[in-house]
């Protein structure tokens, strides 16, 4: 490395990992992108939640849109309390809220039941 | 279909200091030490309160007169080293270590009996967690022999174990030491093993001739002690309230004129009214001889009496800051200053260790009482709450596990954005026990005490990295961490 100079035994450790990505790192065009393979060493970071390009999310998909969500909008807060297997921001049918929906038997009827939870 | 939107750069998670004319920066998510030039400087000066694009980056750089290459390959190293990053990363956490991660030393409570009465002492003081009612007194040699069978056992594939001797007065079973230092040289011996000991004691029980066993043994020896008379009297007193410094003096003496193998340290235990560190530690190191001092402050719960308050705090870090520059000025002449307090934490940063639990308790140290017991450490013998285990039949997993999942440094919310949990990871377990009756509470009552302190000695390792460094490495060797 040209402009750290490591002084620990930690950072020795670093500056040799970089000496390593540099070698294979040719072309500086690629930084820009940062496109990277999920198997890759070291790994990128994944967020939680449903955002990646395979299960975009509940909301808006990455884009800012709704084309490419996992689930149909009208759908997806139900389809996310029960089906789904991400940690995200609805009510969690498995581990905190297993009676959330329990008052709503129509949702197009009894969707006022449906009430805030507090995990 | 993913549209992707132009990710921009921030700065990683890092301490910035400066030392000997020179700019460091300590990145926690390593615990690595860099010394970093104008460039770097750049870059983070430009990303000080924002974040920019590549292409901005790369803009901004150029529009001071750099290449476009060479501003390229700037950030490239940036990112490699993880010191800027782009977009929100996790934070990087330390990988708890493996479910079997391999015993190395066990503390033998030899008795629980003690022939002072210190005010403040956590096995017998207020804020006592130990439970010793109907338990034995003092460790059998069966009991002994048990734990160094376990110890051999636990110790997998390690080259070599080590034995602390503890109480109580760990001097008042004198005669145990004898018995199971014979039994685990001979048993480490057998098992392709080497074995180092150490032993704390009060010193009142010290003699000629315990003196030349440990000597003899390799015996590495703390003496738990407070300072000159009248601060040693203050709390170190016998049940009948007289002081035990009359009686130490001489015996010490023989000690550190005697004893001729291993370190002979003072551990200092600071309380109210006992914060005049610079004193204490001259009368230690000049007047006695000791080779190492270390203090910490005493362990309480809620306000005692001798509870040391912020204002003592802050004065204790100031004298600490006094013999800090001190041990500065030693190592730059290349020589060894003996403030223990320093030396352990300019270890911890040659290694660049990025800690997940506080400390070996519980991992590869546990504490056997004197009924054979097993607990995190010696502070907790004992005591109901926290048998982990006996002796004689192995380590209670279920306990283990569950003690070193409350103080892994990701359970503690507190430290996730503190830059100096690489080495503190939230601090003393027994501490946090004592004080918040969780072992996975972050100690929070002495984070800006840590972060003080951890700052002055990475200002210490960076003049010294800069100024003298053969020093460091030295050092490294001389404490085998090279």
């Amino acid at each position: 490395m040209k402009h750290l100079r490591p002084i620990n035994k930690k950072a020795r450790a670093i500056d040799e990992a970089v000496t390593q990505i540099e070698a294979v790192a040719q072309n500086p065009d690629d930084m820009e992108e940062d496109v990277v393979a999920l198997q890759q060493q070291p790994r990128p970071h994944v967020p939680m939640g449903c955002t990646l390009s395979f299960s975009p999310g509940w909301e808006v998909d990455a884009g800012g849109g709704t084309a490419g969500l996992c689930q149909p909008v009208e759908r997806d807060i139900y389809d996310c309390y029960v089906t789904c297997f991400w940690p995200v921001q609805v009510p969690d049918h498995v581990n905190y809220s297993p009676d959330w929906a329990s008052n709503c038997a129509t949702a197009t009827k009894d969707w006022r039941n449906l009430d805030l939870v507090f995990p | 279909m993913t549209v992707m939107q132009a990710p921009a750069y921030r700065r990683a998670e890092y301490h910035g200091f400066a030392a000997g004319g020179s700019a460091f920066v300590y990145l926690v998510s390593a615990g690595a030490i860099f010394e970093v030039d104008a460039d770097v400087r750049a870059v983070l000066d430009r990303l000080e309160g924002q974040e920019l694009t590549h292409a901005d980056m790369i803009r901004a750089l150029t529009s001071e007169g750099r290449d476009a290459a060479e501003a390229e390959a700037l950030v490239r190293e940036l990112r490699a080293a993880r010191l800027i990053q782009l977009g929100a990363a996790a934070p990087v956490m330390p990988q708890a270590p493996p479910a079997d991660f391999p015993l190395q030393a066990l503390v033998l409570n030899v008795t629980n009996q003690c022939n002072l009465a210190c005010t403040y002492c956590y096995e017998f003081g207020a804020d006592k967690i130990a439970t010793p009612a109907g338990k034995p007194k003092y460790m059998t040699l069966e009991t002994a022999k048990a734990s160094v069978d376990l110890l051999i056992a636990e110790a997998v594939g390690r080259k070599a174990v080590h034995i602390t001797f503890f109480g109580g007065e760990t001097l008042m079973n004198f005669r145990l030491l004898r018995d199971v230092v014979e039994y685990a040289n001979a048993a480490t011996a057998a098992a392709g093993k080497g074995i180092t000991y150490s032993l704390t004691t009060n010193a009142t029980l010290l003699t000629e001739e315990i003196v030349t066993f440990l000597s003899d043994n390799r015996i590495g020896v703390t003496v738990s002690m407070d300072g000159p008379p009248e601060v040693q009297d203050k709390h170190r007193v016998y049940k009948n309230g007289k002081g035990s410094y009359a009686v130490i003096e001489p015996r010490l003496r023989t000690l550190i004129a005697n004893h001729r193998t291993r370190a002979v340290t003072a551990r200092v235990t600071l309380t109210e009214g006992v914060t005049d560190v610079v004193r204490i530690f001259r009368h230690l190191k000049d007047d006695l001889g000791f080779h190492e001092v270390g203090f910490a402050p005493v362990t309480t719960g809620e306000e005692r009496a001798y509870s040391i308050d912020g204002k003592g705090m802050d004065d204790v870090l100031a004298q600490f800051t006094v013999l800090a520059d001190e041990w500065l000025e030693y190592a730059l002449r290349g020589e060894v200053h003996g403030f223990t307090n320093v030396s352990e934490t300019i270890s911890e940063l040659i290694s660049g260790v990025n800690k997940s639990h506080p400390c070996g308790a519980g991992l590869g140290l546990m504490g056997v009482s004197p009924s054979g017991d097993l607990s995190p450490c010696h502070r907790f013998t004992d005591a109901d709450t926290h048998v982990m285990g006996h002796v004689s039949s192995g380590i209670d997993r279920t306990k283990q596990s569950d003690f070193l999942a409350r103080g892994h440094v990701e359970a503690k919310y507190d430290c996730q954005s503190c830059w100096a949990r690489p080495l503190c990871a939230g601090g003393c377990h027994h501490e946090a026990f004592v004080r918040y009756g969780d072992t996975g509470h972050a100690n929070l009552h002495y984070c800006d005490w840590i972060r003080q302190w951890t700052d002055t000695c990475l200002r210490i390792y960076g003049e010294l990295a800069v100024k003298n460094p053969g020093f460091l490495e030295r050092f490294a060797e001389r404490k085998g961490l090279s």
